[in-house]
């Protein structure tokens, strides 16, 4: 039988299955030995059944209006234990020094006044709103929610891409995309002890819950989405679905006198913490967007009186804003007092140092340049495969802007297999974990968003660029003891024992039974 | 409950019965008119037109033209596809509400579409209105074995049951309008699925009292007018939890109770000798209960828009 993997190349870049040709590394020794005797209809046959699963169900997000599945492809990315404490900690360690940095920037400027930062850069920031500038939120949390993007590089290190600390999505796809897999691959789940991803929304909601106002018991949680026309509308209904909150959209929600109530069929009803996936721009007509019809009047105000907690808080952009970006080692030291554990990609700032600059401009076409307030992969200019025109007007950019543009070593991002029609190829992969703050831990969901960009070569792993995304799997340590938080004690369920179920009504006797035969078959003989 | 969210539960209710109901009236009238060489084909597609709200439509009519309009026009919420798709768009809407084996089964439909469409082409559009009866008695299984008694599904069903007793008196209303002997009664209680129902229940006897007796006032019957209209009764009060000291709390309460008791009180004779005036008066009833009900829980102010002044 034809091997699955027998024309499969390694490509350039770190190869996450095989660390040489035909020999998988030992997390994908279970996951190889079941595709390999696969043919590749048998593996189209699945994959077909997993897209069919998320057209019915409506996994989609929206590009340009039209609804579109988010493909999932049918080889998952398997991170081991260790790796993953790497990850996890790092990750960790980079939303404590933000928070730190969002409380500094947002009250006393500490930061700014050491030198640790430039103050030009933070208010230069398109993301920075004087707005939020006294907003204290009350369990001192501001990033409840967190993606950080992180890449591999071609020696297999985790390097941070970008920090995500505004609404950062996706999270959705890392919990159905478990759930299709668990389907469609049952003999590997079967053969490999995978971290189970399900209590996101359980962490999430202890998380919002825990950022309530002062005096609030039992706060009322909703999610915040502009709608059903917004990209990500089916992450905000799955989020609020299995939180069990309310899904409100600006216009129900209204304000009055800072507080802060939906309109429900009873009337209103009062909202503590709003879990808002809407941009800062869009939240409050009030503060910034007077056009915006998505938003509520007044949530701003509500906010800083302390009787409604905006989570994520409004300005937090300045924190993800990617030139603050290359300043975050240094803030990790700063605030924290210690080593980064994830370092960051090589990144040139462009405005300090005219030398930089004229050095970065002379090398274009090897580097990647990015707009520091961009998000979505929109405006990146890969300097290798970009036309001499592409450079030309990347360069007028920055020499124009040279504030709002980064320059980054291109990383040959690592790959792993992925189905290609029907064939296996090498694709390029990131990886976006997404942590959750709740005031006393920073708790990071073991598995994340894997994309995959499709096409050959591709280094844009984003959706809205035509990616996929891939199942990620985290596994357990063969010794330790699963080390999922309970979120609530579970009740003592008195399960009555088993009886067979209730039998139906007989056909009568025997006797019966075999007169009504005969009776027939008399009939027939006549 | 969010006043959109019991909205788009109400109007889910409405759509995907309005899609059933007149795949029902679409099915049995075109095969009427099909298996009947006395049936003026034009005069009948315009009658079915007339009373399905559809009025102004020029040239000439046609089977073909009726199926287009009334089963596959995907912008006219009124049509079996369009109610589909809007039925699924409310539940877009309010998917953290409805089970999720109800938003499969209403978006896998949907999804359907495409292929239904196709089905009238290679198979007729008995096939496809055959298909859509199916789909829509899986989401009212699935509506009731997956749903919680809440408040959303009282939204549901009350949507559900103003929508069946506009349909069925729309469907009375195409015997009527006909002078009494297009479509037979025996096509209108084919329509309603309730045939077989009513066989057993006469003991096979049919004439035109105790057919329109049977749709009208069955109590046992759901599909009957009178069984929607308590069903939407029970809703209501269901949905005020303080009955009030005298009469009853709401108008919307009022308008079907009035409505309910009129025919329930009358009796089949004086119905059938007044039909006419009975059906308009049921379809006047429920767009009154919508818009009682829409004042009362859905009320919405829109959405504001702010506008920056410059400081003179």
């Amino acid at each position: 039988m034809a091997d699955l993997f027998e024309d499969y190349r390694l490509g350039p870049g770190w190869d996450e299955m095989f660390g040489e040709p035909s020999m998988p590394r030992s997390t994908y020794e279970a996951l190889h030995a079941t595709l390999q005797p696969l043919s590749s209809a048998e593996l189209g046959i699945r994959a077909e059944v997993l897209a069919r699963a998320f057209l019915d169900q409506g996994i989609t997000f929206a590009l340009k209006g039209v609804e579109r599945p988010f493909p999932l492809d049918i080889v998952p990315r398997i991170i081991a234990a260790q790796e993953w404490r790497t990850v996890e900690i790092g990750v960790a360690q980079r939303i404590r020094a933000l928070e730190a940095f969002l409380d500094d920037v947002y009250g006393a400027g500490q930061v700014l006044a050491d030198g640790v930062v430039p103050r030009r850069i933070v208010v230069t920031s398109a993301h920075f709103h004087r707005e939020a500038a006294g907003i204290t939120p009350h369990n001192g949390v501001r990033i409840h929610v967190a993606g950080v993007d992180l890449i591999r590089d071609e020696q297999g290190t985790f390097r941070v891409l970008e920090d995500n600390v505004r609404v950062p999505s996706g999270v959705s796809y890392v919990m159905e995309n478990r759930r299709a897999m668990a389907h469609v691959l049952p003999e590997v789940f079967a053969a490999t002890r995978i971290r189970p991803v399900e209590s996101y929304p359980a962490q999430l909601l202890r998380a919002l819950r825990a950022a309530a106002p002062v005096g609030v018991n039992e706060p009322t949680v909703v999610v915040l989405t502009p709608g059903v026309h917004n990209s990500a509308y089916f992450e905000h209904a799955l989020l609020a679905r299995e939180m069990g909150v309310e899904l409100v959209e600006g216009r129900d929600l209204v304000c009055v006198g800072n507080e802060v109530a939906m309109r429900t069929t009873a009337g209103e009803q009062r909202v503590d913490v709003i879990y808002r996936r809407i941009d800062d721009e869009f939240l409050d007509p009030v503060h910034f967007r007077a056009d915006s019809v998505i938003g509520c009047a007044g949530l701003l105000n509500a906010a800083r009186a302390g009787r409604v907690t905006i989570a994520n808080a409004v300005g937090n952009g300045v924190a993800d804003d990617k030139l603050l970006y290359t300043y975050v080692p240094d803030l990790i030291r700063y605030y924290l007092n210690e080593e980064p554990v994830l370092p960051n990609v090589e990144t040139y700032r462009l405005e300090d140092d005219p030398d930089v600059l004229a050095h970065v401009l002379d090398r274009l076409d090897e580097l990647v340049l990015k707009p520091v307030d961009g998000s979505g992969g929109a405006g990146i200019v890969i300097g290798s495969q970009a036309t001499d025109e592409q450079l030309a007007a990347v360069r007028s950019l920055i020499e124009v802007d040279p504030r709002g543009w980064i320059a980054q070593r291109e990383v040959a991002l690592s790959m792993v297999p992925t189905l290609v029609g029907n064939r296996l190829r090498a694709r390029h992969v990131d990886l976006r974990p997404f942590a959750v703050n709740d005031g006393e831990n920073v708790w990071v969901l073991p598995g994340g968003l894997t994309r995959v960009a499709l096409p050959e070569g591709a280094l844009v792993v984003n959706s809205s660029q035509g990616g996929g995304s891939k199942d990620t799997w985290v596994l357990t340590d063969v010794s330790g003891p699963a080390e999922e938080a309970p979120v609530e004690e579970a009740p003592v369920v008195v399960v009555p024992s088993p009886r067979s179920p209730d039998p139906g009504p007989s056909a009568g006797p025997v006797a019966v039974q075999q007169q009504q035969q005969q009776q027939s078959a008399r009939e027939a003989q006549c | 409950m969010l006043s959109r969210i019991a909205e788009s539960l109400y109007w889910i209710g409405r759509y995907v019965e309005r899609a059933e109901d007149t795949a029902r009236i679409l099915d049995v009238h075109l095969h009427r008119m099909l298996a009947d060489p006395w049936v003026d084909e034009q005069t009948a597609c315009r009658s079915l037109l007339g009373v399905m709200g559809v009025s102004s439509v020029d040239g000439p009519m046609s089977v073909a033209r009726v199926v287009g309009l009334l089963g596959l026009d995907e912008h006219n919420p009124s049509s079996v596809v369009g109610a589909l798709a809007a039925a699924r768009e409310n539940a877009r809407g309010a998917r953290e509400t409805v089970s999720s084996e109800m938003w499969e089964t209403l978006n896998a439909t949907w999804h359907g579409l495409p292929d239904a469409r196709r089905r009238v082409e290679q198979q007729g559009v008995h096939a496809f209105f055959r298909w859509v009866r199916e789909r829509c008695s899986v989401l009212a299984g699935l509506t009731d074995a997956t749903m919680s008694r809440d408040e959303g599904w009282l939204f549901l069903v009350l949507g559900r049951s103003v929508e069946r007793v506009d349909m069925t008196a729309r469907l009375l209303s195409t015997h009527v309008r006909a002078g009494g002997s297009i479509p037979s009664w025996l096509t209108l209680l084919r329509s309603c699925g309730a045939w077989e129902t009513y066989l057993r229940t006469y003991r096979g006897s049919l004439d035109d009292r105790h057919a329109a007796e049977f749709l009208l006032l069955d109590r046992l019957f759901p599909r009957s007018v009178f069984a929607a209209l308590s069903s939407a009764e029970s809703c209501l009060a269901e949905l005020e939890p303080d009955p009030s000291r005298a009469g009853v709390a709401t108008d919307a309460q009022r308008i079907v109770g009035r409505s309910r008791t009129n025919l329930e009180f009358r009796g089949a004779d004086e119905l059938m000798a007044d039909l006419g005036s009975v059906l308009a008066g049921l379809e006047r009833t429920c767009s009154q209960v919508n818009d009682a009900v829409s004042r009362r829980y859905f009320r919405q102010t829109s959405a504001v828009l702010w506008v920056s002044e410059a400081v003179a």
